[in-house]
């Protein structure tokens, strides 16, 4: 039986309860977790491959388009390497991501501000990393928005970010925020993170390098998924 | 501290929001014709060995409401109990995905997964657990994904000498588990945040 994972540490992730993100008041266990070590059934997980990914679903200005059209707003690229804790890289992770049009508003039945719909923009891509863990993407920077919280909250601009690495227990939901956006420190969703340091870890900065002259910035997002314990020594307790 | 290093820890998790239908099942959410098909919306095909089951379920907050902006994933065994493509026993059915998705009904948030019955697992003491399957529940005030298991009603033996089951500390919550019938292969499978019944979650 190989090692299981690397226990995530609750210091550094956000914890249940963040009272001035108002919505987890009713929907944060309360209970301990139940700890225990991962058996094949949270070892394992959906396997993607390259196969399944159409030539746009990572094309967010034009996978949603009319024929010769493309979304609104500043071209982006974002690109990165998908890493577990003990730095190697994570081949053939699916990258689902979704986010609000340039002008802040999203696509969704439920959706109410005043910011127009962009006919030529759906919201959603997809992508799965190559062989090092590497990834890329191409879409609009999206704006920032108000949500109902407190009396004035604004969502810093963020792109959603969902992973599958190979086990159900490396499953991870998390968003991308943007170097020098302003709302970063006021965000109470970002401020669940308590610590600086988890903070920064979000914030994609802006890569020059990478940047395609005339036509699109680029931002770097890395990620990290978790790892294994590196030994595969492990002490047995009665029953387990 | 430079920005996007994460020192070696997780990346962290954030909500998915009120909108992660527009990423995770974008038919579903009304946005058609990016991809064809919904990831995880078709589990089992004609061939598919195994026991058909049908699960239904709620997420309920701590006032008693379902919640209608959910995403629930599943992931189980096949009947021959072995865990995908990445199962080191493999290979298993290859009419079987072993992954379900689901966004809840928009108007009732009520989720629905046609699956089989899985196999047993094994523990990591090389016996089997009782047969069961993955939950994990992501929604608008969730700051991380929340882990649990459904085990079935009917295997009571099993319970009794599951490693898992074994480690809960008040046997009462044992309950929250495990799954009700509703009948022949249907079964209903209700997860409470809060409350008295809070379902018995995992930090695995
Ligand atoms: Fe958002």
């Amino acid at each position: 039986m190989k090692p299981g994972f690397i226990a995530r540490n609750r210091d550094w992730q956000p914890p249940a309860l963040t009272p001035r993100y108002k919505t987890s008041i009713t929907r944060s266990p309360q209970r301990a977790l139940l700890s225990f070590p991962t058996t094949l059934s949270e070892e394992t997980g959906p396997v993607f491959g390259h196969d399944m990914l159409g030539p746009l679903d990572n094309d967010l200005i034009h996978n949603f388009a009319a024929d010769g059209a493309s979304a609104i707003g500043p071209r982006i690229i974002v690109h990165g390497h998908v890493r577990d804790q003990n730095g190697r890289g994570v081949p053939n992770a699916l990258i689902e991501v979704w986010q609000a049009n340039a002008g802040g508003r999203y696509r969704h039945r439920k959706e109410g501000y005043i910011a127009p719909l962009d006919p030529n923009f759906g919201g959603c891509g997809r992508t799965v990393t190559d062989e090092n863990g590497r990834y890329e993407f191409r879409t609009i920077q999206p704006g920032a928005y108000p949500w109902p919280n407190g009396p004035n909250d604004w969502r810093p601009a963020h792109i959603h970010f969902s992973l599958f690495g190979g086990a159900f227990a490396q499953r991870l939901i998390t968003q991308m925020y943007f170097q020098g956006d302003p709302l970063i420190p006021l965000c109470p969703i970002l401020g669940s993170v308590g610590d600086p340091a988890a903070v920064n870890a979000l914030v994609a900065p802006l890569d020059m390098a990478m940047t395609v002259p005339m036509d699109a910035r680029a931002y770097r997002f890395d990620i990290t998924l978790r790892g294994r314990r590196q030994t595969a020594f492990e002490n047995r307790q009665e029953g387990l | 501290m430079d920005l996007n290093d994460t020192n070696g820890q997780e990346s962290p998790s954030q909500t998915a929001g009120p909108y992660v239908h527009i990423g995770c099942t974008p038919n579903a959410s009304g946005i058609k014709g990016v991809w064809a098909q919904d990831l995880g919306s078709a589990m089992v095909d004609k061939d598919t060995s195994g026991d058909r089951i049908t699960i239904r379920g709620s997420v309920i907050d701590g006032t008693g409401a379902a919640l209608t902006d959910t995403l629930v994933e599943i992931w189980q065994a096949d009947a021959g109990g072995i865990c995908g493509a990445n199962d080191p026993r493999g290979p298993g059915d290859p009419h079987f995905s072993g992954f379900g998705r689901s966004a809840g009904d928009m108007e009732t948030g009520e989720f629905r997964f046609d699956t089989i019955r899985p196999g047993p697992v094994p523990s990591r003491d090389g016996g089997l657990q009782a047969p069961h399957i993955t939950f994990w529940i992501v929604a608008r005030g969730i700051n991380t994904g929340l882990h649990t298991r459904l085990y079935f009603p009917e295997d009571t033996a099993a319970h009794a000498n599951d490693p898992i089951l074994s480690r809960i500390e008040h046997r009462s919550r044992i309950p929250t588990l495990i799954a009700k019938s509703e009948g022949a292969g249907v079964y209903r499978f209700d997860i409470r945040l809060q409350g008295e019944d809070e379902t018995i979650f995992f930090d695995i």
